[in-house]
């Protein structure tokens, strides 16, 4: 085997983590809204080296008008990898993980949205993953949430997420990819934090039930950091500079 | 945003969960005499209300009615019996009257979230649109543009010699004495829409100086007094 393939040192003797944080440190954060000229509202979210780009586009009348439905909006939500974004070509076809997780991301905004407002209409929801590094589903879902707010979308509440996992035995906020490979465990969660909800909770691999306790306190810390940079960012664009 | 039971008109931009109030778009709240509301300031589209006057632009010719869009999430439907005032003969031409492409001023006359908006022309400040040109704004700035106490539009009008018209969907029909004064106004329309602060900077002293400097004070004062 490759020793680029080898199963790295999560967490060095410092306990530190491969890329130097601390356990329940988060990835550097910047959002940027109103980066589309053509979309109703956009926006680019990075974490770390994971960056993605959200359009929105409605509401509007639904085409075809037989999939309109008579008590709120349809979402359509596409989350979507370039073919550019991975280490190797990655296909640029949709595959079957793109389409799970555009549902899962779907059914996270469904909740946040008012979709009740807009009945017989329909929102679109675009999603490209720029560049990957562990944590896409989160990133994307919190740009598209911040894409909605610029679109001027009624919502109950900005969605932040954030991912929890096990490296070498230690829970860790935020995996990185190399953690997100080798790791134990990868727990995302989302949050529409005023209201105090969950819109997404995924678990993939194992923890025990108090593992699991000490995960979610790890996971709401990281999201309540993320929720004031998201209303700042907010903010920062309405608030004068003048 | 606030907390507490309170009457409030009901608004697509609050959300309630239990007795918390929550603004549901970015927005800046207005509290007046114990209730309150949201002033969005954002949205590309406009909400339709049962009353509003709105400028649109017929998008389809049907047999007894045009299709307009008023850029609501849904398409406006206007009799062709209320724009003749009498009943359609079966058959009829209805592009004689409006064609696809031509605008037209209305009124809402029925909206609510089962059925899309239906128009009628009353009034005589309804009707085809047949002089001037016809510009936009996004509709949550539309009433940024007329100002507090029409102290924006007012300006305006008095700067260019031009007649303004701005409508809640965020259409503004203008009719000016020259194509000078046209681009002027058209110039600070961008101007507004591009301005981020817009709900706090003294916008119409900015509007003012844009179009002092793009007429000249020579011009200004001129068409003012025309």
């Amino acid at each position: 085997m490759l020793a680029a393939q080898q199963r790295p040192r999560l967490i060095d003797e410092r306990g530190l983590r491969t890329d130097g944080r601390r356990p329940d440190e988060l990835r550097p954060i910047r959002i940027e809204l109103g980066v589309l000229k053509n979309a109703d509202g956009s926006a680019i979210f990075e974490m770390g080296n994971t960056k993605v780009i959200a359009a929105v586009y409605g509401p509007k009348e639904m085409h075809p008008r037989h999939m309109a439905l008579p008590d709120r909006t349809v979402l359509r939500v596409r989350y979507h990898m370039t073919p550019f974004s991975t280490d190797e070509r990655k296909n640029p076809a949709p595959s079957r993980r793109e389409i799970e997780l555009s549902k899962v991301i779907r059914e996270a905004l469904e909740s946040a949205i008012l979709t009740e407002l807009f009945p017989r209409a329909t929102i679109d929801v675009f999603m490209e993953v720029l560049q990957a590094d562990a944590g896409t589903r989160l990133v994307s879902l919190m740009a598209a949430s911040m894409a909605l707010a610029d679109a001027g979308i009624p919502m109950r509440d900005l969605i932040a997420g954030v991912a929890v996992g096990k490296a070498d035995g230690v829970l860790v906020l935020d995996l990185n990819e190399a953690e997100d490979m080798w790791g134990g465990a990868d727990m995302p969660i989302a949050m529409m934090p005023s209201l105090n909800k969950v819109v997404l909770f995924q678990l993939n691999g194992t923890m025990t039930p108090e593992e699991l306790r000490q995960a979610l306190e790890l996971a709401k810390k990281g999201i309540a950091e993320i929720y004031q940079l998201e209303k700042k960012a907010i903010k920062e664009k309405f608030v004068e500079v003048s | 945003m606030a907390e507490g039971d309170f009457e409030i008109p009901w608004s697509p931009y609050i959300y309630r969960e239990s007795n918390r109030y929550y603004a549901s778009v970015v927005g800046v709240v207005d509290v007046k005499n114990g209730t309150f509301t949201v002033i969005p300031l954002k949205g590309s589209k406009y909400w339709p209300r049962v009353g509003d006057t709105v400028l649109g632009m017929v998008e389809e010719i049907e047999l007894y009615g045009w299709t307009v869009d008023i850029r609501a999430p849904y398409p406006a439907y206007l009799p062709a019996s209320s724009l003749l005032n009498r009943p359609v003969t079966a058959g009829e031409d209805l592009r004689r009257y409006l064609d696809v492409g031509d605008y037209i001023v209305a009124k809402v006359e029925v909206f609510d979230r089962t059925t899309n908006p239906i128009l009628a022309v009353r009034g005589s400040d309804t009707g085809k649109v047949t002089d001037g040109t016809v510009v936009s704004i996004s509709p949550s700035k539309a009433s940024r543009l007329i100002g507090r106490n029409r102290s924006l539009l007012n300006t305006l009008v008095s700067m260019t010699g031009c007649h303004l018209m701005v409508y809640p969907n965020g259409m503004i029909h203008m009719r000016c004495p020259s194509s000078a004064q046209e681009e002027a106004i058209k110039g600070a329309i961008s101007l507004i829409e591009i301005e981020q602060e817009s709900h706090i900077s003294d916008l119409t002293e900015k509007v003012r100086r844009f179009i002092a400097s793009k007429l000249g004070e020579a011009n200004v004062s001129s068409s003012a007094e025309a």
